[in-house]
């Protein structure tokens, strides 16, 4: 909470430098290879075939096919976090008890926390970042989500959006009490939830319009 | 994580013919099985990142959605469930919802929307208890976890476990909705395996956890369950599911009650009646649908029922509130029932 803080974000992105892709290369660069010593470490590999890694996996992200190394035990989470650089879908509890990582498959909200990598594989991922039209529109969703100040710290955000995104066409966002009921699944720690179930009520038409 | 093996299976043969399945050397129905199908992943990730579940090989069992186990069908012998349906597609199917109201609601009062799309009806059944002490691989003592180590709920905070079916080795509630519903409506369960196939009742499927709660199924290593049938009943249209829980929405049930009257000319010709949220295992409760018979449905029955119910509890610390709770639960649940418009 230091003063200086924003100063570097600021003066980097100025120079065509991103606060995200600093962090990103050096947290990378700097973690990998201790990370990957300390799984060796913690698990020795077992007789049975289970080197840990599949060949390749390709996984279908926002319309793109992202040819992908990975280890069995990558999460779809993580494969989007660490592997394709789509850090929009947050990482918040890792047991698929807050919703934060939600994504659509096959356009069903689905937790990719719980979900490993391989099995993804030949489905169709939407993220948030797949939400965008390439023109810069908005989707009416994250629209509303604006328009209606749906959220105060936005972590929990893009997991909300994609959960209302298919709450709607799920037809499970008729009733301010049925989408209460139908977004229980999105924690907000920022407690938002008033100003989501307007957004998702003001979404709903313009959605369904569109 | 450990590292595993991950394999995907498009049919039944080539699941239960991996040869990781043949090898497994403890039983499937322990949380220490070398091997673990996986469908939607709910339980089984959510365990083996708490280092819980340590499988060497996981076979995707998910292709299995475009055999009859990925349908719902109504047939002669009634109501085909595939295991591989997910929980959100078999809780909004119309037909479900207005003929089998008590499978619809035990579905969507359950998890969340996302994990209702995940989760399969087959690995729904199965999931694992909520115990903090059995998750959390810092305490040492859970018999379920690693036989014989003791039980750290018998002392510890127990307010969220079981008062019926319990044993001196463990008092885990088990945490699903939809296992009484299907308990509840005579269900079976049809299984397929190394060994054969067979069917078995739904009731015998889940073992009370006795001297040996880590094994929590009768499945043989390598079986895997392919479909649930619910036989056509005349109560069945009459049924619901009540759950009460801390929260309103996304929260396990402290006490929760799945039942089915057939109501006659003003008495009970029938009833069908299963508790959640205070048994370790699927619970039916024979002895209180007894007691209903031929009564008129009304409160004094159905208070007699719920005390015979729950006759056998037995409450340890924390947890002596859920015999009144699970109680005033069946009540309601039967008044409810009793009154629904036909």
């Amino acid at each position: 909470m230091t003063k200086h803080a924003p100063t570097a974000a600021s003066t980097a992105s100025s120079t065509g430098w991103s606060r995200r892709n600093f962090l990103k290369s050096t947290v990378a660069s700097s973690m990998t290879v201790s990370l990957l010593e300390r799984a060796r470490a913690d698990n020795p590999a077992p007789e049975k075939p289970t080197d840990g890694t599949e060949p390749h996996t390709t996984l279908r992200i926002n319309g793109r096919d992202y040819r992908l190394t990975l280890d069995t035990r990558t999460t779809l989470l993580d494969a989007l976090r660490e592997h394709t650089g789509l850090t929009g879908t947050k990482k918040g509890c890792d047991h698929g008890q807050c919703g934060a990582c939600t994504v659509l498959i096959d356009n069903r909200r689905v937790l990719s926390c719980l979900t490993f990598a391989a099995m993804a594989e030949g489905q169709e991922i939407t993220t948030i970042e797949g939400l965008t039209k390439s023109d810069g529109t908005l989707h009416p969703m994250q629209q509303t989500f604006i328009d209606h100040d749906a959220f105060q710290c936005g972590y929990c955000t893009p997991g909300q959006i994609m959960s209302a995104i298919a709450c709607v066409h799920e037809g499970h966002a008729e009733t301010d009490a049925q989408i209460r009921e139908f977004m229980s699944g999105n924690l907000c720690r920022c407690a938002a939830y008033p100003n989501i179930v307007e957004a998702i009520k003001y979404a709903k038409p313009l959605m369904e319009r569109a | 994580m450990r590292p595993f093996a991950y394999s995907r299976a498009d049919s039944v043969q080539t699941a239960i013919r991996a040869p990781t399945v043949a090898d497994a050397q403890i039983e499937s129905a322990s949380v220490h099985a070398s091997h673990q199908y996986v469908a939607g992943g709910t339980t089984l990730i959510d365990l083996m990142k708490l280092d819980v579940m340590r499988p060497r090989s996981v076979t995707d069992i998910n292709a299995l959605e475009h055999t009859p186990s990925g349908e719902i069908s109504f047939g002669p012998r009634g109501l085909h469930l595939g295991a591989l349906v997910r929980m959100s597609d078999a809780a909004d199917h119309a037909d479900i919802r207005e003929n089998y109201p008590v499978i619809a609601q035990s579905l969507e009062l359950a998890a969340s929307a996302q994990i209702r799309n995940m989760a399969s009806l087959g690995g729904n059944v199965l999931q694992r208890t909520r115990c903090t002490y059995f998750r959390d691989t810092s305490y040492k003592a859970c018999n379920k976890r690693e036989p014989g180590s003791g039980c750290a709920a018998l002392e510890g905070i127990n307010r969220s476990h079981a008062v019926l079916g319990t044993s001196e080795r463990c008092v885990a509630s088990y945490p699903g909705d939809f296992a009484q519903a299907l308990i509840a409506l005579d269900a079976e369960v049809e299984l397929a395996g190394p060994g054969g196939s067979r069917r078995i009742h739904f009731e015998e499927l889940h073992r009370p956890p006795g001297e040996m709660p880590h094994i929590e199924t009768i499945l043989e290593p390598g079986e895997l369950i392919l479909a649930f049938i619910v036989p056509s009943a005349s109560w069945i249209k009459r049924s619901l599911y009540l759950k009460v829980r801390d929260r309103q929405s996304y929260e396990f049930a402290l006490a929760s009650a799945a039942v089915a009257l057939d109501i006659d000319a003003g008495s009970v010709r029938e009833a069908r009646i299963a508790l959640g949220g205070v048994a370790a295992l699927p619970w039916r409760a024979h002895e209180a649908e007894q007691k209903l018979k031929g009564r008129r449905p009304d409160d004094e029955a159905f208070d007699e029922a719920a005390s015979i119910a729950f006759a056998g509890a037995k409450p340890r610390e924390h947890n002596a509130f859920k015999i009144q709770l699970g109680k005033l639960t069946l009540v309601r649940a039967l008044r409810q029932a009793a009154t629904m418009e036909l």
